[in-house]
């Protein structure tokens, strides 16, 4: 047979892609149950270990039904919507437009308090970087903060996914008043005592600065809801203000009638 | 064939040339992009070498197999389809049941396809050898690379990051505690290339049949 011929060539051809897609497509539909069950741990390890609870993925499943108390859907409005927050691909939400974008929000409760949990997704220098933010009650307060990235160097950008460059958020403050300051990565290192601004990774300023953006922009998409909360608190705090004055008083005012 | 027994001394030859006399990276220059971009950490770079191994060695087999049949005039773009599908093979195989390797190698396992060496040693030995031989040929050039790879990462992880394999090794000597500081300069891509330099003028310093006269 003449191996070199025309039509042996494209017989070749078709015959060894057609079994090369077989092969691989058997492969993939085999092996994506084991796929989806580690991305689907793994994000619930994320999200618990931004709240500073760090698990084995075995027991991720375990640990978050334990401290992961809310699931919440939000518009753009900050009003709950209807939705499974877990499910949401923010890769999607971000093609769309900001009206019609679905915020998934997480609560949990550690040591009784409460923490508001907000996924986050950004562009890194080669591509996607995403994380998880934790704040503390006042919505204010960072509790702590996770990311993690798709292809970022090795040694450079990807290091944002060590504790060294994470641990810093906590405690930081994303508000200066009523203004969303976010927090920004500083090239070069933060300014002491700068309350807004983390250490940057020398080498990796790209994937840094896409930090930055990330949390500015995910953070902004939120404020409607942030500052729902706030006026609630504010209220809530007022009713118990105005309580604890009238009981204060209460025997002030017995006395002057006696 | 019949004849040879299987570690016959040609037989080890091939599995033994790569590694100095014949090495892919310091004597060929071949795969140098994929020793400049992953050997900032020991991690990665050992397991690029163990993926390498397995695509190299598997890759060389089935076109050693197939060599009678390849139509010559599309010979390379068999050897990408052969390449391509082992690798994709390889990268769905370690997110299936070793994630977090998987994710440590990110972009890189992609990247095997391109790696010159695999390309190179299909083309020069599997088209022209039996399975057997072209798998230990495909053993010996992964050992080969491999081995450069693991060097390299290894000065660059311990004197760029004062770690070995994540393990704070300097930090334990109490080194940082006498004033020493981490050179920032051995992460940056440029200092691999002047390692890999160094060690290719070592190697000719000891080795001599790699002198060139003239």
């Amino acid at each position: 047979m003449n191996v070199d011929s025309n039509s042996y060539t494209f017989g070749f051809a078709t015959i060894m892609v057609v079994i090369v897609a077989a092969l691989l497509s058997y492969a993939a539909i085999g092996l994506k149950p084991y796929q989806d069950t580690n991305i689907e741990l793994e994000k619930q390890q994320n999200i618990l270990s931004s709240v500073g609870i760090n698990v084995e993925r075995e027991l991720a499943e375990e640990a978050y039904s334990k401290y992961i108390k809310e699931e919440l859907v939000l518009n753009y409005k900050g009003e709950e919507v209807d939705g499974i927050a877990f499910e949401i691909d923010l890769n999607k939400e971000l093609k769309k437009d900001q009206f019609n974008q679905l915020l998934p929000l997480f609560t949990s409760n550690i040591n009784g308090e409460k923490q508001y949990i907000i996924p986050l997704r950004g562009k890194g220098l080669w591509g996607p970087i995403w994380g998880f933010i934790a704040l503390e009650e006042d919505l204010n307060t960072v509790y702590g903060a996770v990311f993690d990235h798709k292809a970022e160097t090795p040694g450079l950008g990807a290091e944002i996914n060590q504790s060294f460059f994470q641990e810093p958020f906590i405690g930081k403050a994303i508000f200066e008043g009523d203004n969303l300051t976010s927090i920004s990565v500083v090239k070069g290192g933060a300014p002491d005592g700068d309350n807004h601004a983390v250490d940057g990774i020398s080498g990796g300023t790209i994937t840094s600065d896409g930090v930055t953006d990330m949390l500015l922009e995910r953070l902004n998409m939120y404020l409607p809801y942030i500052s729902k909360v706030k006026t609630e608190i504010e209220k809530e705090k007022l009713m118990a203000d105005i309580d604890s004055v009238i009981t204060l008083n209460d025997p002030l005012i017995q006395k002057k009638y006696e | 064939m019949s004849k040879d027994s299987f570690f016959s001394k040609k037989n080890r030859k091939l599995l033994s040339d790569p590694l100095d006399d014949n090495n892919p990276i310091t004597v060929q220059v071949l795969g140098i992009c994929s020793a400049l971009a992953i050997t900032v950490q020991l991690k990665p770079a050992v397991v690029m070498a163990l993926s390498v191994l397995v695509v190299l060695s598997v890759a060389n087999m089935v076109v050693s197999l197939m060599r009678n049949m390849i139509p010559s005039r599309i010979r390379i773009i068999v050897f990408l389809v052969v390449i391509a599908a082992l690798v994709i093979l390889v990268d769905q195989v370690l997110k299936a049941f070793v994630y977090d390797v998987s994710k440590e190698l990110s972009v890189f396992v992609g990247l095997i396809i391109t790696n010159c060496i695999i390309c190179g040693r299909l083309e020069a030995f599997a088209m022209a050898n039996p399975p057997g031989k072209a798998f230990l040929d495909g053993l010996g050039n992964s050992f080969g690379y491999g081995i450069i790879l693991i060097i390299v990462a290894f000065f660059r992880e311990l004197l760029g990051a004062g770690t070995l394999y994540g393990y704070p090794v300097l930090e334990k000597l109490g080194l940082y505690d006498l004033g020493y500081e981490n050179n920032g300069m051995m992460i940056l891509p440029p200092m691999a290339l002047v390692t890999v330099g160094v060690l290719i003028w070592w190697q000719r310093s000891r080795n001599e049949k790699l002198i060139e006269n003239n």
